[in-house]
């Protein structure tokens, strides 16, 4: 069974820069947190432990078996995203978390893989027509887009809700959907917009984006950015040296070592920094797409694709938001961002990412 | 399929290489940002670290403005200035706070106090230390604040009741949010956010409607300098104000209570009879709610909550009082309506009714003699309704009471309403697990023994009567408006149930009712003269029934006096207000609560110019109600209604 070609065909650049993203974002959440958070770091070395167990775990196993079991997969999140609701602790206003004692689990991690397999699954099946998807080929997968989609945004976890959005319109996209229909869905959806913005009353559009993301109050986002650009504005060229930072390290980042730790290291490794962090996740990306564009078959093409789409906006919409161009909505930053959920899910992810490029000649 | 599904992915190529280029555009973006903010914009943000230059600053969200119902303003915000601290900003901690001392009228203990509560916070948050300065504080911290860098003022919206003591328990008064409500709010709605430190309604009309009132606040990001002082505003989140309230209340009618009941304990509520919108709610003593809602010290608190009379209860919506002879118009609709009395009736109404051993008195010494239903309520007989309860029984009288309201809640949206006892056979069997006696019916049939009212319930009886029998639900919010004018919520009539009573029963209890005032030797016929064609009864409840009752009030303890009532309604022909009038511990009835109805009746019943028109009739001074009838309305008043002992049937318990 073992295969001699896996291994010539092992891409060891996305591994490296894997295991590069991995390993600065441990020193930055270290930095971040050493002096007032020990237990935080600490906790981080098992994640990545577990991590790479779970990535070997996703490189070794044919992915042709992860297609058979695909719907069990996506079943299996949805009921992990439900039983949130019964039995999920809270956290500051947010029902997101399952406890297990010493891990818990966000179930809406877990969801972003569940929903990539069962599209990839669902549209490698589908005898696509030359012209692209119409309409009615999108209600089945709209559905099981919004499911998960509608569970995450009530918790409420708007960030995961979005790149859940976005993953499902990248595939549609890449699958090719007539042009027509996405004019209309597009057009559709700004008509409705601004309309339905409109008809809220004022303390109503105050209460949904307080429920929507909670930590948006008054002296909240707005406040976390300003702060945000300060620490990586005075960072320089050069930065401030790793855990010379001041900015990044003060209470009023709260996100500090999650959805803000690019503005710690941004601060103390500057421009430089922040380039060769932007230019390792650039690699990844360009790998991911090209795994993709090298797969010979369709559910590898269309999960190769799907995780390669979930981190590129994850990136984009993280380094948008601390660097100030793009609204505050928590989306954490791949390897870096603190999160036990969240690295694990990633490396799953990269895990897939490399098992198809290694098998892309078994086919 | 198989075949199909296999089958390379060529198709895609092209649109990968689409997507490339987006991701490499991305990418770009990005990277420009970054070298943007570190290159180019780098020395700004460096000196804005180093300066740690912003800071945040609460906006509170102005709350709504109380208006009465013809739009005068009861409560609005004014400006005030509030002393903050920041404390990454102080340089020299001892020499400020001994500044501070100096400067602001504040205790050592209360800054400690304050700090405390603000630790864990980051040290560029501004702390509170004192709310609304006074003028001469302020102007004293404004001239030395480059002197003390770290001490911040700012303006923020003050709570202001314009008539003040006038609805002090109507409207109510604000509070620093305590831990308790706090958890409370967090539960009830947990995206309302509260923080410590936060006002929010702690009685009244601004505890009820306190999610309507609030608002949103907002929050200024401030520039500051290296010493803490003020640059200009980075970021600002504008508060919005809270929802604007439109009362049922009648501020004239409510301030003339208040005038006629300031110096008295009591209470005063007027109801308009066809929609059951409250005119007037009064309860005294009564408290300054300015001064409770600016903060009061620890000592003023306990002196208020520590005074017997109870100055924090509103009277008129949680204080029980027998209803005493005010409750005999009920009593002879029940009667009237079980046909146990017809209007023809005569009754032999001496000084006393003799009952097993006992002699049950009647108020008046000589007697009624033999009298008809109109009469005995004209007089206030109570040898007339002794006979009539007995033949009538307890429970019928129970069931009828409870039509017309009493012995449960109106429902007015207040909180800590009482509901009130209505007496029956099977009440005490389950209170007392002892069997009713007749004599107790005697004593509940002219409203005294187990029988307790609130004024509200008596009031709202008493417009279901004027009405011609419907029993309203009490309101008192005539509309609720979002601050940009969008109508939220506006006044329904809302109806409790039907008194069960026929329009031929209750135009003769209301043509009793006006014979009480328009008939030669009733017991209110001074209010004849106010022209207003008031309808009403007067009523005078006993405390004690150990005492012997003399002539001389002035020489019984205060404490022992008997509890005065008076409720009406005027024009007769016409209601367009009820009112019930109590003053505990004022005597008699006709004397000391029906003149503060007089007020009540006259503030609404005639307009500006009427008002002004000097009477032949002179107005007795608030606090007038002497014990003894003075005055000129008093002397209209025939010579029995001075004393009117109630029935002595208690002491049938002893």
């Amino acid at each position: 069974m073992i295969d001699r070609r896996l291994f010539t065909h092992f891409d060891w650049l996305t591994l490296s820069v894997i295991a590069s993203l991995t390993l600065i974002g441990f020193a930055s959440v270290f930095s971040a947190t050493h002096l007032h958070q020990a237990s935080i770091y600490q906790k981080d070395v098992w994640w990545v432990a577990i991590g790479t167990a779970m990535m070997i775990l996703a490189i070794v196993v044919n992915y042709s078996f992860i297609e058979r079991l695909a719907y069990f997969i996506y079943g299996a999140t949805i009921l992990l995203l439900i039983s949130v609701y019964f039995i999920g602790s809270s956290f500051s206003g947010a029902q997101r978390w399952i406890s297990f004692g010493f891990f818990t689990l966000q179930p809406s991690e877990p969801a972003k893989l569940g929903l990539i397999i069962i599209l990839a699954k669902f549209f490698s099946e589908k005898n696509v027509p030359a012209r692209g998807l119409g309409l009615k080929d999108l209600v089945l997968p709209g559905i099981l887009m919004i499911v998960p989609f509608l569970l995450i945004a009530k918790q409420p976890d708007l960030g995961t809700g979005i790149i859940i959005w976005m993953i499902f319109w990248s595939v549609v996209l890449i699958v090719k959907i007539r042009t027509k229909v996405l004019i209309g869905i597009f057009a559709s959806f700004m008509a409705v917009l601004p309309f339905g913005w409109m008809m809220l009353k004022g303390y109503q559009k105050a209460r949904l984006t307080s429920f929507l993301n909670p930590d948006a109050d008054p002296l909240g986002s707005g406040y976390h950015v300003m702060q945000s650009k300060i620490a990586i504005g005075s960072g320089g060229i050069f930065g401030k040296g790793f855990t010379e930072g001041t900015q990044g390290k003060l209470m009023f980042l709260p996100e500090h070592h999650t959805d803000f730790i690019f503005s710690v290291l941004s601060e103390e490794w500057g421009l430089l920094g922040s380039l060769v962090v932007i230019a390792l996740f650039l690699t990844l990306v360009i790998c991911g797409i090209n795994t993709a564009g090298g797969s010979k078959d369709r559910f590898g093409f269309l999960i190769a694709f799907g995780i390669t789409s979930m981190f590129f906006w994850q990136i984009v919409i993280n380094l948008g938001m601390v660097s100030g161009i793009l609204p505050v909505v928590g989306v954490p930053l791949p390897f870096i961002s603190y999160g036990g959920s969240f690295l694990i899910t990633s490396m799953i992810a990269a895990g897939l990412l490399l098992n198809i490029k290694m098998r892309k000649f078994i086919f | 399929m198989s075949y199909f599904k296999d089958k390379e992915p060529t198709e895609y190529k092209n649109r990968v290489f689409i997507a490339n280029v987006i991701v490499a555009l991305a990418f770009f973006v990005l990277a420009a940002r970054f070298w943007y903010l570190q290159v180019l914009a780098s020395p700004h943000y460096t000196e804005l670290s180093l300066n740690n230059s912003t800071r945040l600053v609460k906006s509170p969200a102005p709350r709504g403005v109380i208006y009465d119902r013809l739009g005068v303003k009861l409560a609005e915000n004014r400006p005030g200035f509030d002393l903050y601290l920041v404390p990454e900003d102080v340089k020299d901690w001892v020499w400020t706070k001994e500044m501070l001392l100096k400067l602001v009228s504040i205790d050592d203990e209360t800054i400690e106090e304050k700090l405390q509560k603000a630790k864990g916070w980051p040290p560029f948050q501004a702390i509170t230390l004192k709310e609304d300065l006074t003028w001469d504080e302020t102007v004293k911290i404004e001239s030395y604040k480059f002197e003390m860098p770290g001490i911040i003022l700012d303006v923020a919206p003050k709570r202001s009741y314009l008539f003040g003591e006038a609805n002090a328990h109507l409207i109510g008064y604000l509070g620093e949010i305590s831990e308790k409500e706090l958890k409370e709010k967090e539960a009830e709605d947990p995206s309302n956010k509260y923080r410590p430190g936060d006002l929010t309604g702690k009685y009244g009309l601004e505890k009820a409607f306190e999610s309507d009132l609030r608002g949103i606040d907002g929050g200024k990001e401030v520039e500051v300098d290296a010493l803490g002082r003020k640059i200009k505003v980075v970021n600002y989140l504008p508060p919005y104000p809270g929802n604007n309230i439109r009362l049922t209340i009648d501020i004239k009618t409510q301030v003339a209570a208040w005038a006629a009941l300031k110096d008295k304990v009591g209470a005063a509520v007027a109801i308009e009879p066809s929609t059951g919108k409250v005119l007037a709610m009064v309860s005294t003593p009564t408290f300054d709610p300015n001064a409770l809602s600016s903060g009061i010290s620890r000592e003023e608190w306990q002196e208020l909550i520590g005074n017997p009379l109870n100055v924090l209860n509103n009277r008129v919506i949680q204080g029980l009082y027998p209803p005493a002879s005010t409750f005999k118009p009920i009593h002879a609709a029940a009667a009237l309506e079980e046909k146990v009395i017809t209007p023809a009736t005569m009754i032999y109404s001496g000084p006393a009714f003799r009952y097993g051993k006992r002699d049950y008195r009647d108020w008046k010494e000589q007697g009624h003699g033999i009298i008809n239903v109109h009469r005995a309520i004209v007089e206030s007989s109570d040898t007339f309704f002794y006979q009539v309860g007995l033949k009538l029984g307890i429970d019928r009288l129970a069931r009828y009471s409870k039509s017309f309201g009493f012995g449960q809640k109106t429902g007015i949206p207040l909180h800590n309403e009482k509901s009130g006892l209505v007496p029956s056979s099977e009440w005490k069997e389950k209170a007392y697990k002892v069997k009713w006696f007749e004599g107790e019916t005697i004593s509940v049939s002219v409203g005294q023994g187990y029988m307790l009212t609130t004024p509200l319930q008596l009031c709202n009886a008493y417009a279901a009567i004027a009405n011609g029998g419907t029993i309203l639900k009490p309101k008192i919010i005539e509309e609720i408006k979002t601050p940009a004018g969008e109508e939220l919520s506006r006044f329904t009539t809302e109806t409790n149930g039907a008194l069960g009573v026929s329009p031929q029963t209750l135009s003769i209890v209301k043509d009793a009712l006006r014979g009480v005032v328009h008939d030669d030797g009733g017991t209110a016929h001074f209010l004849k003269a106010t022209n207003l064609k008031i309808a009403g009864k007067t009523g005078t409840a006993q405390v004690s029934r150990l005492i012997k009752r003399t002539k001389n009030v002035q020489s019984i303890a205060y404490k022992y006096r008997d509890h005065a009532w008076f409720a009406g309604f005027a024009p007769y022909d016409d209601p367009k207000i009820a009112v019930v009038v109590i003053v505990e511990h004022g005597g008699f009835g006709a004397s000391a609560a029906a003149p503060v109805a007089r007020e009540l009746f006259k503030a609404f019943l005639t307009t500006m110019d009427e008002f002004e028109e000097p009477k032949v009739m002179t107005v007795s001074a608030p606090g007038g109600a002497q014990p003894s009838p003075v005055g000129a309305g008093a002397t209209a008043a025939p010579k029995e209604t001075a004393i009117k002992p109630e029935d002595e049937a208690g002491e049938v318990y002893d």
